[in-house]
């Protein structure tokens, strides 16, 4: 019971943590160290907490009646919901350490106090949202965290591409409340309360209703396409940490409502797993091709984290068609999975994130085509995106690797003895996971060598250096837990393998654990003998060249005078055939003038990707409900005599309707 | 253990033999005598003992790429079975380890290229990471019809088959991911008709572009890590082709061995006889390779 109390005292340290600063001056830096210490000292008190909670075998539950018609405050502490509240604990507090010197509040005195309060507040809904266990509950803390994040994201609002960025995910967010609260209506009607218990049987259109209404709620937080819309454009403009918590935290708020939705729905029906296969193939790709044409190191790696929900949603639907079928490796394996690319992509995302506030604290730009050479000016920041870099790609030793494979395992072992219609499924989804992977590794050669390698491409790239230990601490803790899941990753089979428990059990089969159905084990030491490969291959090396001596010269340049880095491959010229072999999907712009005589003089070519569902659907179709629409404000009078009379006019209405219904 | 040694020794010394094949067979059917079959080996002897010029704009990630490079290809060695041995490493889930043990080779050998901030290498270094993109496919669903056929998820196990051999209804499926694992074996080995790698003209090329700056042992060691992945995707291939062993178990050595020299001298054959493609059509002919392998999954699974 005690860390059912050391987990809500740490929402409220969290939720609280902004607040005493708003007491001090603007410019206070002893403001912003107390909201730093509160919402670190909250999130040590969580996870000691979780550090309570893990080796208990029941679900802790604490429920007290509250003052609102509906629901109670009820709250739970079960596997799942453990670990979904790992990240939210370690990311945002991580965060907070880093934003002492990336938003100084003295420097940045008309937001500092407001982001200090509001990235307190989402940190500790996103915990609130994973803890209740009531319809009315979540729904409060989920509409909180929503909020929340905007006002955080929106630290920079004088500047308009941000107000519009803002507009844009509080347009998606909302109307992915309102499916929810939908849902939860729809929930109340077949269950008879909005408690978030496991749910008797139901008729099964509608338990379909339910999944694809929480399919779409979710879908839009998680970024699942074609919902992604806000995604690019708030990750991109918020302040980094913040990013940092929208993409490696909140949106696996996403994953957790599909994930806690359909362990309380009964037997699902097999389309169930397809859709979300499916969907998780397609956001895969796509997210990933996005990313590629990206120019904006931040709305790459936002696009990136489309992609990485796609592969999660790939894990929960192999889960669920575990669940139709009554297999469960499938279940184990898939939900393993997805649970522990959760994990791993709060890790590596938030530290690319952190790594590209560096990035721009140090260079002054998000353009990649304007950066370059940064790994002999930020020699440890480069250290450390290398680790992130190579673990996002589902590289071997890292974390990454871990969680894909266990989800090739899952796909592989629905090929023997498997239905056909699953094994297609599957088919099509480990061909999938394996392009992603590759253009994943594309996506990531490309940011690390435009950004990172060559020479400067500009005099802003040219003075970077790196951050100092404020900043520089969280991400080597980030990039800490990269390396240790990837060693030593059977240390979370136990916990997933229960997690996977307390999502379903199987009546006909007994679970299997992951550790019985993928040797970790040999992960890890093939993992560690990579390492000691690297390790002897760089001695040999190291020794060679002292031996040998090395002489310096320049890059062949083919004997041509006067080489400038303007000249080296840019980030749109790297990717410029990939880009092309999306165009169906991508759709990038084109300026290019035609060239003109045989000295053509100065001339510009400019690409631009836009969001294709932004872009040119959503966009276009809201400008022109723009110019209907308005010929409704006839009725938004302002005048109080106007609304009394709307009211009067319905009650009559209403009046007229039942007693038409009243008569047979 | 005396098969692991043998193993570790085939692995080692026998793939600049077939770099040296191929260029042989190229050399015959242009009607030269060509470099002795060994040539790869004094190559490799004169790289190492050679100096080294590096360029001032690279950093450790240029020395990395050829160190990483060589360690997967290596580790991926000892994950491939040999004739009808077993891989010294084999478990569960072994092949998605040797697929992205190329990936990881790939970032770095990319990322090297890339380091140099050279137009040249970082033309290399694209179209390496893009046509790998449209390989993987090929590659996995060429995995998935292995797994169906032999029920088995490691490598040792999916090449082998099952106990009894492969089934009467896998042969179809198979011979349509050996054309499909051929071409993506000339694609990832950087062969005629996706690479040239005789030419030094910068423009046309991938891998040979990707190692402009590298000199002495740095070179050497890419050579070798070249020549090691077209002996491992070559191994893998062999199982798919000729799954036939000999009744005397150590006789399958020297007939891997003849094998092996034989596709070499394929490979060559094909570089001979076929122009290299334009760059825009390389895509094609790796979607074909694709859509080989997934026609043979389909045939598996009808």
């Amino acid at each position: 019971m005690l860390s059912v109390w050391l987990v809500l005292g740490a929402i409220g340290l969290l939720v609280g943590s902004g607040m005493p600063a708003c007491l001090l001056p603007f410019r206070s830096l002893l403001g912003q160290r107390l909201t730093v210490l509160l919402a670190v000292t909250g999130s040590l008190l969580g996870l000691s907490g979780l550090g309570l909670a893990i080796p208990e075998t029941t679900p802790l539950s604490w429920r007290i009646p509250w003052f609102l018609p509906w629901g109670e405050f009820a709250v739970t502490l079960d596997p799942l919901t453990v670990i979904f509240l790992l990240p939210v604990f370690v990311v945002p507090a991580l965060g907070a350490v880093y934003g002492l010197d990336y938003w100084k509040q003295s420097e940045h005195p008309d937001s500092g106090r407001r982001l200090g309060l509001f990235y307190g507040l989402l940190a500790g809904s996103m915990a609130m949202v994973v803890v209740a266990r009531d319809g009315v509950l979540f729904l409060i803390a989920w509409e909180a965290m929503a909020i929340a994040a905007y006002f955080a994201a929106m630290a920079d609002e004088r500047n308009p591409e941000v107000r519009r960025a803002g507009w844009v995910y509080l347009i998606a967010t909302h109307a992915g409340t309102l499916t929810l609260i939908a849902m939860f209506a729809l929930w109340h009607r077949v269950t008879g309360s909005f408690a978030l218990t496991a749910a008797a049987m139901m008729p099964a259109t509608m338990s379909g209703a339910l999944f694809v209404l929480a399919l779409i709620g979710f879908g839009v937080k998680a970024g699942l396409m074609p919902l992604h819309v806000w995604l690019p454009g708030a990750h991109a403009n918020a302040p980094s940490h913040v990013s940092a918590v929208m993409s490696g935290v909140m949106l696996k708020m996403g994953v957790y409502g599909i994930v806690r939705v359909t362990a309380l729905l009964p037997a699902p029906a097999p389309w169930w797993g397809g859709v979300l296969l499916a969907v998780g193939a397609i956001t895969g790709i796509a997210g990933i091709a996005f990313a590629i044409s990206q120019h904006d190191i931040k709305r790459l790696l936002a696009y990136s984290s489309v992609e990485n929900i796609g592969i999660i949603a790939m894990g929960l639907g192999l889960a669920l068609l575990g669940r139709s079928y009554g297999r469960s490796d499938w279940v184990s394996l898939g939900l393993g999975s997805a649970l522990l690319h959760v994990w791993n992509h709060a890790l590596f995302k938030s530290l690319l994130f952190l790594i590209a506030g560096a990035v721009i604290h140090a260079a002054d730009t998000r353009e990649m085509d304007r950066l370059g050479g940064l790994l002999k000016r930020m020699p440890w920041t480069t250290m450390l995106f290398v680790l992130g870099a190579v673990a996002i790609c589902a590289l071997p030793p890292l974390n990454g690797f871990v969680s894909e494979w266990l989800l090739y395992i899952g796909l592989f072992r629905t090929l023997n003895p498997g239905g056909a219609s699953a094994m297609a499924a599957a088919a099509m989804a480990t061909v999938g996971l394996a392009m992603i992977g590759a253009l994943a590794v594309a996506c990531f050669v490309k940011f690390f060598g435009v950004v990172f390698l060559g020479t400067p491409r500009s005099n802003a790239a040219k003075h970077a250096h790196d951050p100092h230990a404020k900043m520089m601490l969280p991400m080597v803790a980030l990039a800490l837990g990269c390396v240790v899941l990837g060693i030593l990753p059977m240390v979370t089979a136990p916990l997933l393998g229960r997690a996977a428990q307390s999502w379903t059990v199987l009546p006909q089969t007994p679970p299997q654990s992951i550790a019985d159905l993928a040797p970790l084990n040999w992960i890890s030491f093939m993992g560690t003998g990579l390492f000691g490969l690297m390790m002897a291959g760089a001695l040999i090396w190291i020794v060679l060249s002292r031996v040998r001596g090395v002489r310096k010269a320049g890059t062949w340049d083919c004997g041509y005078a006067q080489p400038t880095a303007r000249m080296q491959y840019t980030g749109s010229s790297f990717t410029q055939i990939l880009v092309s072999l999306f165009t169906f999907l991508v759709w990038p712009q084109r300026h290019e003038p035609d060239v003109e005589g045989i000295h053509p003089w100065k001339t510009q070519f400019k690409s631009l990707t836009l969001d294709t569902v932004l872009d040119r659907l959503v966009t276009p179709v809201f400008t022109l409900a723009g110019q209907f629409l308005p010929k409704a404000r006839v009725f938004q009078q302002g005048q109080t005599q106007y609304y009394v009379l709307y009211i009067l006019v319905t009650v009559i209405v209403l009046l007229l309707w039942a007693a038409m219904g009243a008569q047979p | 253990m005396n098969n692991i040694l043998i193993h570790l020794a085939v692995l080692f010394f026998l793939p600049p033999l077939l770099l040296g094949l191929v260029n042989k067979t190229k050399a015959w059917f242009a009607g030269r005598v060509g470099p002795p079959i060994l040539q790869t080996y004094f190559d490799l002897a004169k790289l190492v003992r050679k100096g080294l010029v590096i360029s001032n704009t690279t950093t450790w990630v240029f020395r990395a790429g050829p160190v990483v490079t060589l360690a997967t290809v290596l580790l991926a060695g000892l994950l491939i079975p040999i004739s009808s041995f077993d891989a010294p490493i084999r478990f569960t889930g072994d092949l998605i380890l040797f697929a992205y043990l190329f990936g990881l080779a790939r970032f770095f050998t990319t990322a090297a290229a890339l380091d140099t901030g050279s137009p040249f290498e970082g033309m290399g270094a694209a179209r390496e990471v893009t046509f790998a993109c449209l390989s993987e496919p090929a590659l996995f669903f060429a995995l998935l019809v292995l797994a169906k056929a032999s029920g088995s998820l490691s490598l040792t196990g999916m090449l082998h088959g099952p106990g009894a051999g492969f089934a009467m209804a896998a042969i179809a499926p198979l011979v349509c991911v050996g054309i499909g694992m051929f071409i993506v074996l000339l694609a990832e080995t950087c062969r005629i008709p996706v690479d040239d790698p005789n030419t030094h003209l910068e423009l046309t090329m991938i891998h040979e572009v990707m190692v402009l700056d590298h000199s002495g042992p740095l070179l050497g060691v890419m050579l070798y890590a070249a020549s090691l992945k077209l002996f491992i995707l070559g191994a893998f291939l062999l199982h798919v082709i000729v799954p036939f062993h000999a009744g005397v178990v150590w006789m399958n050595w020297p007939l891997f061995i003849l094998e092996m020299a034989g596709l070499a001298i394929v490979i060559g054959v094909v570089e001979s006889m076929m122009a290299r493609l334009q760059m825009r059509h390389v895509p094609y002919l790796l979607v074909a390779a694709t859509l080989f392998c997934g026609f043979g999954f389909i045939l598996m699974v009808r």
